[in-house]
């Protein structure tokens, strides 16, 4: 297993709030020299650490003013290959996310609308027309917080 | 309040973040300096809040993740806030997520594994306060995880 030291750990919790800055303003905030840091930042992404970089953006100025968490358990399972309804879910442009989970559910499904009606308008014509879809069960995001995890 | 270049650009920007304005400037059709000031103008509007590192926890070695969905006593008036700040002071937790609907919140913990699990569960998740009932879903696979939103 990876080990982090503390400067490892406040390094991805700097880049975690803000992965463009320089290894040197980051080095200059954390008191290391700007090769250390770079080194550090390096050795983190080599490693699989930081997998990768994502934009932040306000999705109600963009104009999506409803998430909804979809819960959807398969109706026939056996018929319709996993592999069938994986395909057809993520190509759903408003799914952005699509996790396969045990327990009550089989999938959650991240899914991004205009308003109500348009989330409707995705519910009926792109969800409920999947191959094997069951149970369906919606819930409305109303507030969301990303927490640092055990990196503090 | 956004044209359809910017949107152009927030498409590009959003399948890689990594890119620079030069490389999004090629992509886009744009000058870098035009590309550069439209980056500008959409932070400044806190349209791009922000531009993240993706922490993998699992080369980390967290190999459990487990959405908890939470039902909280709602007879009791400070039930959310009070859960809420608990809630943020537990490391593992790396999501909390408040809804409208069947149940009322889900945090999402990581842990190395099924003994961990058990630990956080047991020692800093059930003693968390007003919680009614509480579920929780293993995760399995993530099949789409990109987050983008269709601009």
């Amino acid at each position: 297993m990876i080990e982090l030291d503390t400067n490892d750990r406040l390094i991805l919790r700097e880049l975690a709030q803000d992965a463009t800055q320089s290894a040197s303003a980051l080095g200059r905030k954390l008191n290391l020299s700007q090769p250390a840091t770079w080194r550090r930042i390096k050795r983190l992404r080599d490693i699989g650490v930081i997998a990768g970089q994502r934009l932040d953006l306000d999705k109600e100025k963009l104009g999506f003013g409803v998430t909804v968490f979809l819960g959807v358990k398969l109706a026939t399972k056996g018929r319709v290959s996993l592999e069938d309804f994986e395909r057809a879910v993520s190509a759903i442009p408003e799914v952005q996310t699509v996790e396969h989970i045990l327990g009550l559910y089989d999938y959650r499904l991240r899914v991004v609308a205009h308003d109500i009606s348009d989330f409707e308008r995705v519910l009926r014509r792109r969800i409920m027309t999947l191959p094997g879809v069951g149970d369906v069960e919606a819930n409305v995001l109303l507030s969301e917080e990303r927490r640092p995890g055990p990196i503090g | 309040m956004l044209d359809d270049v910017d949107r152009r650009l927030l498409r590009h920007y959003q399948h890689d973040a990594t890119l620079g304005p030069a490389d999004l400037a090629d992509l886009a059709g744009l000058t870098v300096a035009t590309c550069a000031r439209r980056l500008d103008k959409l932070q400044a509007a806190g349209v791009i809040r922000a531009n993240r590192a993706v922490i993998n926890w699992r080369a980390l070695g967290y190999e459990v993740e487990v959405s908890l969905r939470i039902t909280l006593d709602k007879t009791q008036p400070r039930a959310f806030d009070d859960f809420l700040d608990a809630a943020r002071k537990v490391p593992d937790v790396v999501e909390i997520q408040t809804f409208l609907g069947r149940v009322d919140l889900r945090l999402s913990v990581i842990a190395r594994d099924m003994a961990h699990y058990q630990h956080i569960y047991r020692s800093a998740i059930l003693t968390l306060p007003h919680i009614a009932d509480i579920e929780a879903l293993m995760h399995v696979a993530r099949i789409k995880s990109d987050e983008v939103l269709p601009l």
